[in-house]
């Protein structure tokens, strides 16, 4: 009983709930409906903003819950966030030497 | 009794390998942290290149033309999915549950093997409708940058069903839960690689 308490607990301290996880999923799987129908709605101006918006929500979503960074230690969040900032700053200077924005 | 020899293996296999480390943190999810901040770097060089490339279709077919949005947006649904199934084995391991662990392992495994199932199929379609690997700039960047997205999760397939019959025989080096977690980091990574390669690849029109 105690056993079962202590790892219980321990395992809360390290994320959510299964009910919690399902909750997390069923917005992810929303998130990708309102995607795919950025495809076939016209949103105007609204497209692209809207769409790297929610692409954004869904990586954080899964990176915070689903990989546990908002529950662990700050060290692996920065471990993980400095080679992802890294990659972006890199390739966007590449794409803008290449004159991709313009 | 509180502390019983239950209880004892209970602390000595979540916390044993990070006890001994000079930070306090598990040097093997240190490492797995790293190795995916390098992975980042690695395709966001594929993404960029195919950014580069997309408007560059020579005589082959456009994007436009060979994207079935419809069954890729099934395809990431089921990835999404597996994610999901991850944490509950993650979770099921951590409660030192084997038996819901080895389920959520096999449901995780077969919802990938759909995904890969699917991109076999997605390249072969493509593939009969003219777009070859060096059909033009396009199609050999799209190639490049979805087949190493396919071997990541093949890859971590194979680590899945490695570690069900790991756990089935009582194998597993170390803490058991932390091994589930960190092949559960590889799967979640690949899982947000493919986020980010469904919006730019397949949504975004060239």
């Amino acid at each position: 009983m105690t056993t079962t308490a202590t790892t219980d607990t321990h395992a809360t301290e390290h994320g959510l709930s299964t009910a919690g996880y399902v909750r997390i999923a069923l917005i992810l799987a929303a998130i990708t409906a309102l995607e795919v129908s950025t495809y076939y709605v016209d949103f105007g101006w609204l497209f692209m903003p809207a769409l790297m918006i929610m692409m954004v929500i869904k990586f954080v979503m899964v990176v915070s819950y689903f990989m546990h960074l908002k529950f662990d230690n700050k060290l692996f969040s920065w471990l993980f966030y400095t080679g992802l900032i890294l990659a972006v700053g890199v390739y966007c200077a590449a794409l803008a030497t290449f004159k991709f924005f313009g | 009794m509180w502390f019983t020899l239950d209880n004892l293996a209970t602390a000595h296999d979540t916390h044993d390998s990070a006890a001994h480390t000079s930070t306090g943190l598990s040097n093997v999810k240190l490492g797995m942290w790293l190795f995916l901040g390098t992975e980042c770097l690695l395709f966001g060089g594929l993404i960029s290149t195919y950014m580069l490339y997309r408007g560059r279709v020579g005589t082959g077919p456009r994007p436009s033309q060979v994207f079935d949005i419809p069954f890729t947006s099934v395809s990431s649904f089921v990835l999404l999915m597996s994610s999901l199934t991850m944490v509950l084995a993650v979770s099921s391991a951590q409660k030192r549950d084997d038996k819901s662990t080895g389920l959520w392992l096999m449901i995780t495994a077969l919802l990938g093997a759909t995904f890969v199932g699917g991109q076999v199929y997605e390249f072969t379609a493509f593939y009969n409708e003219g777009m070859g690997f060096s059909t033009s700039l396009f199609s050999s960047s799209f190639y490049v940058l979805t087949g190493f997205h396919g071997v990541h999760v093949t890859v971590g397939l194979i680590m899945l069903l490695a570690l069900r019959g790991m756990l089935k025989n009582n194998k597993v080096p170390g803490s058991r839960a932390e091994t589930v977690e960190m092949i559960g980091l590889y799967w979640h990574f690949v899982d947000i690689v493919w986020i980010i390669i469904f919006t730019l690849i397949y949504l975004i029109p060239a």
